[in-house]
This record gives structure tokens, C-alpha cells and sequence, in this order.
């Protein structure tokens, strides 16, 4: 056993690991809470890439037998219920958790120097992230995803020039078909995961490199005392899991996610059309933008607007130099915006029948 | 004995350098092109058909109420006003491509995704929608209805 061992810690460097574990720290200071936010995402990460591989075993991606494929493992196939409802439950509280994560980044301005890669590949994250809710949000292919699609995959196409180009690619044609369903599928679960891997990997090596920041406020009061990552840290991390997977079972077992009905391209739209709760605030925004603003149609410029917005979002490191309070100011409106316009879209439709 | 410094300029290795650059650029372009044109798909060659014959009777249409009929490929919206006119308009909502419905409780064409509404005609009314609704000729042949590309 023991020369078992050995072998094991030569060739696979273990000795060199262990270091570097019991090197990590935590700072521990009245915002070290917020530190649990990055593992909770990886947590909750991990549990849709295990009930994602468990679901492809019963999933059929085209469009005469997704949906029949989704309501067999919702209702015949042992605890498909809560394989898919875990998954899709999982999905919302990742996103939250995310979000959660990379407001409290911002405002305790973890992104300063020498952080401000981890935040370029943290932001490209949440983009990577929007696209599997948006890819995922189809796949059972019923009329609720099917029309939030032809909505989501219309917006493109208002960008000027390469804009009808890009829906195409996204639709796999000129309308939102299985061809659509194809696409979108091999998104879910390849593109996006393989270029996943290699940002969150990056993400890891860079938090692992420049250690947790300390916000400047508590960096100015002198030396903080830390924690050991391992085990004390970890330890913490793990009942936070444990919670979580708790949660989601309760969520699962208590609100089974539902399936809606069958896609029918030749329906109208329901009312009470609505993409996921995260997409809500450009949803709502986009049904108060009038047809044109000064000769420009109203779509193109909200597409310019929420482009130009991402961008910024990607590049905060590299713009707020001088760590003006303004950057806060504006992050607080951005969030009060998109708050209110979310509330406003869970009111019932005004004229709607 | 004295060595001068070589003169800057073109070298031998520089020359190979730039040779290998660019048939590594060239051999990757090659290799992206064919990747990036099958992303795109191919236009489908839809049938150029100008008329469409329906399954659906007139009489099936009552006043006051609209149906979604599939004409090439293509949502389109049968419906009969409350003065009994047989009208029909593409179906796809100018905003951002959802599918609209006749509204009978306020006669006019309704698209529940962003809340946008046209008159009977087609033409756009209220909410986001920048165009109107494209028509459609309806023409009553013995039994059947024929939709005519305008």
C-alpha cells in the first residue's frame, strides 16, 4: 500500500499540491461571506453538468420528439422528475448565484490590479452562462421557449449589417425550426461547455495565482488575519453545498419543473409569452422602445444599447482606473433599472385579453 | 580580428520566418473558411409559387374570427372581419417575429409578445411594431380559398 502510494505521489506531483493547499488562505474579515459566492457557483456549476449528462440519456433533440422525450422522463422514467427538475431549478439558482457573485465583486472592487483578468474571463462566464439558459430554454420545445426563441433569435438581426447573417446562423435557417433545435442543442451541450471549460479553467488558475482580494476599505485598517483554505475554508464551503442540495431537492420535489404544451409553429402567440426571468428586463424594455427614435429603428438602437452596455460591463477593470464612485453610482442605476423593468414585466399585460 | 555587426536588414532566417508566418496563416484560413461557411445553412429552395390553394371552406371562417394557415412554410392569418370580408395577412409580427392572432373582442390583430397591435388592414397601431402586416389577395374558387402573393 504504502509503495502504492508512493508511485501515486511521484508521478502525479501530490507533494506539490498538498503545498500549495495548505498555502491558500482566506481572509477573514465582516465581508468574508461574500467569498462563498464563487465556490457556491462552481457547486451548482458541477450539479448541471451531472443532471445535463443524465438527462442526454433519454433526450431526443428534434423537433417531432423533444417534448414527448422530456414528458417520458418527467413521467415514466424513475426519478426523471427530479433529474430534469433539479436541472432546471439548478439552472435559475446558478444564474442568481452568479449574479450575486459578480455584483458583490464589483462593489467590493475585487477587479482592481492585479485581478482584472479573473474579471474578463469571470464576465465572459456570465455571457457563456445567459447562452445555456437561452439553448437550454428551448430544448423541451414547448410554446413558451419556442416563441421566447423566435423573439431572442429576431434581436440579432437589428444589429445593422451582419445582423440577418447572425440570426441565420443562430436559427439554423430563416425560422425557428428543428433545424433551430439541432443547432441549439449541439450549443447546450458542446460549444458552450468545451468553451466553458477553457475560461473557468483560466477563472480557477487565476484565483488560485492572486489569492481572495481584500476590499480597500478593510485593506486600509492594516494586515487581516486569515483562514486556512484547507480545511477550514472548504469545510464552510461544503455545508453551503449541502444546503444547496437540500434546497434544490425541496424546490424539486415540492415545484416539479413544468412542461407547458408542444411547440406548434402554426399557432399564435400565447399570451403570457415570456423568456426567463434574467432575460425579463430587455424582454420589457424592448415593448416600451417606439418603432423609431429620430428616423433609427427603435430595436436597432435598444440592440446598440445592451451591446454597448456588455462591452463596458467586459472592460470595467480597464476603464475605472481611478476607482471613481461614479462607476458605483452607475452600476446602482443599471440595477434599479433592470429591477423595475423585471417587475414591471411580471405585472399582468396592460390590453391584453 | 574584428567582426563587424551584420547590417539589419533581410536575412536568410528572417526570410523563412516570414515564408512559414504566412502558409501557417494561410494553411489556418484554409482550414477556417470551409468551418465558417457550414455554420451558415444553405437557403431553402422554397417553391416560388405565387398562388396557394387551402384546405380551408369560406364558410369554416365565421365573421369575426381568424385562423392561422400555413402558406409556404409561412404563418399566415386567414380571418373574416365583423362586416363579413374574407381577409388574409402574413401572420409574422413586423416587431420581432412572433406569431400574431385576430383579437375578436376588439377586432383588430393582436401579437402577444410585446403587446403590438394592427388594424383589419394590416397596418400597425399601437405598441412596438415599425411596419405593417404584409397582404394577401383571397380569392373564393367554387369551394376553395386561393391566397395570391400582391
Amino acid at each position: 500500500m504504502a509503495k502504492v502510494q508512493d508511485w501515486a505521489r511521484d508521478r502525479l506531483g501530490l507533494d506539490q499540491l498538498a503545498y500549495l493547499a495548505q498555502k491558500k488562505e482566506v481572509p477573514v474579515h465582516g465581508l468574508t461571506v461574500f467569498y462563498y459566492l464563487g465556490g457556491m457557483a462552481l457547486f451548482l456549476f458541477t450539479v448541471q453538468v451531472a443532471t445535463g449528462i443524465l438527462l442526454l440519456l433519454y433526450y431526443r433533440p428534434s423537433s417531432a420528439e423533444a417534448f414527448e422525450s422530456v414528458q417520458y422522463i418527467m413521467a415514466d422514467v424513475p426519478f426523471g422528475w427530479l433529474i430534469r427538475s433539479i436541472h432546471s431549478w439548478g439552472a435559475n439558482l446558478f444564474v442568481g448565484v452568479v449574479v450575486l457573485h459578480l455584483v458583490s465583486v464589483f462593489f467590493l472592487k475585487a477587479y482592481r490590479p492585479p485581478r482584472e483578468a479573473t474579471w474578463i474571463t469571470g464576465a465572459v462566464l456570465l455571457f457563456l452562462t445567459m447562452g445555456f439558459g437561452f439553448s437550454g430554454y428551448l430544448l423541451p420545445w414547448n410554446t413558451l421557449s419556442y416563441f421566447a426563441t423566435k423573439v431572442g433569435t429576431d434581436v440579432p438581426a437589428q444589429i445593422p449589417g451582419i445582423g440577418h447573417l447572425l440570426s441565420r446562423i443562430l436559427r439554423g435557417g430563416s425560422d425557428v425550426t428543428g433545424a433551430t433545435l439541432s443547432r441549439f442543442y449541439g450549443l447546450h451541450i458542446a460549444i458552450l461547455p468545451a468553451i466553458t471549460t477553457v475560461f473557468l479553467g483560466i477563472h480557477l488558475v487565476l484565483v488560485q495565482r492572486h489569492g481572495m482580494s481584500v476590499p480597500p476599505a478593510i485593506e486600509r485598517k492594516g494586515k487581516t488575519p486569515a483562514m486556512r483554505f484547507v480545511p477550514d475554508f472548504l469545510m464552510r464551503d461544503m455545508v453551503g453545498w449541502l444546503i444547496a442540495v437540500a434546497v434544490l431537492a425541496g424546490l424539486a420535489a415540492f415545484w416539479p419543473w413544468e412542461l407547458g404544451v408542444k411547440a406548434d409553429p402554426f399557432a399564435p402567440a400565447p399570451a403570457g409569452i415570456r423568456p426567463e426571468w434574467y432575460f425579463l428586463w430587455t424582454f420589457q424594455g424592448l415593448k416600451y422602445l417606439p418603432a423609431k427614435i429620430a428616423g433609427i429603428p427603435g430595436e436597432t438602437l435598444g440592440v446598440l444599447f445592451l451591446g454597448g452596455l456588455a462591452l463596458v460591463f467586459l472592460l470595467v477593470p480597464l476603464l475605472d482606473r481611478k476607482r471613481s464612485r461614479w462607476w458605483d453610482i452607475a452600476a446602482v442605476a443599471v440595477l434599479i433599472g433592470a429591477g423595475v423593468l423585471t417587475v414591471l414585466s411580471l405585472l399582468p399585460m396592460k390590453g391584453a385579453s | 580580428m574584428h567582426v563587424t555587426a551584420r547590417e539589419p536588414g533581410p536575412t536568410r532566417r528572417k526570410w523563412i520566418s516570414y515564408l512559414m508566418g504566412t502558409s501557417f496563416v494561410a494553411a489556418a484560413l484554409s482550414f477556417l473558411y470551409p468551418i465558417l461557411r457550414y455554420l451558415v445553412p444553405p437557403e431553402t429552395s422554397e417553391p416560388s409559387l405565387s398562388e396557394f390553394e387551402l384546405d380551408v371552406k369560406p364558410a369554416d371562417i365565421a365573421p369575426n374570427s381568424g385562423k392561422i394557415v400555413p402558406v409556404g412554410g409561412k404563418p399566415v392569418l386567414l380571418f373574416r372581419t365583423a362586416s363579413g370580408e374574407l381577409r388574409a395577412l402574413s401572420a409574422k409580427c413586423t416587431h420581432l417575429d412572433c406569431t400574431v392572432q385576430y383579437r375578436a373582442e376588439r377586432s383588430d390583430i393582436w401579437c402577444a409578445c410585446h403587446n403590438g397591435t394592427y388594424d383589419t388592414r394590416g397596418v400597425n397601431v399601437s405598441g412596438p411594431p415599425p411596419r405593417p402586416l404584409t397582404p394577401l389577395d383571397v380569392n373564393i374558387r367554387g369551394d376553395k380559398i386561393v391566397l395570391k402573393r400582391v
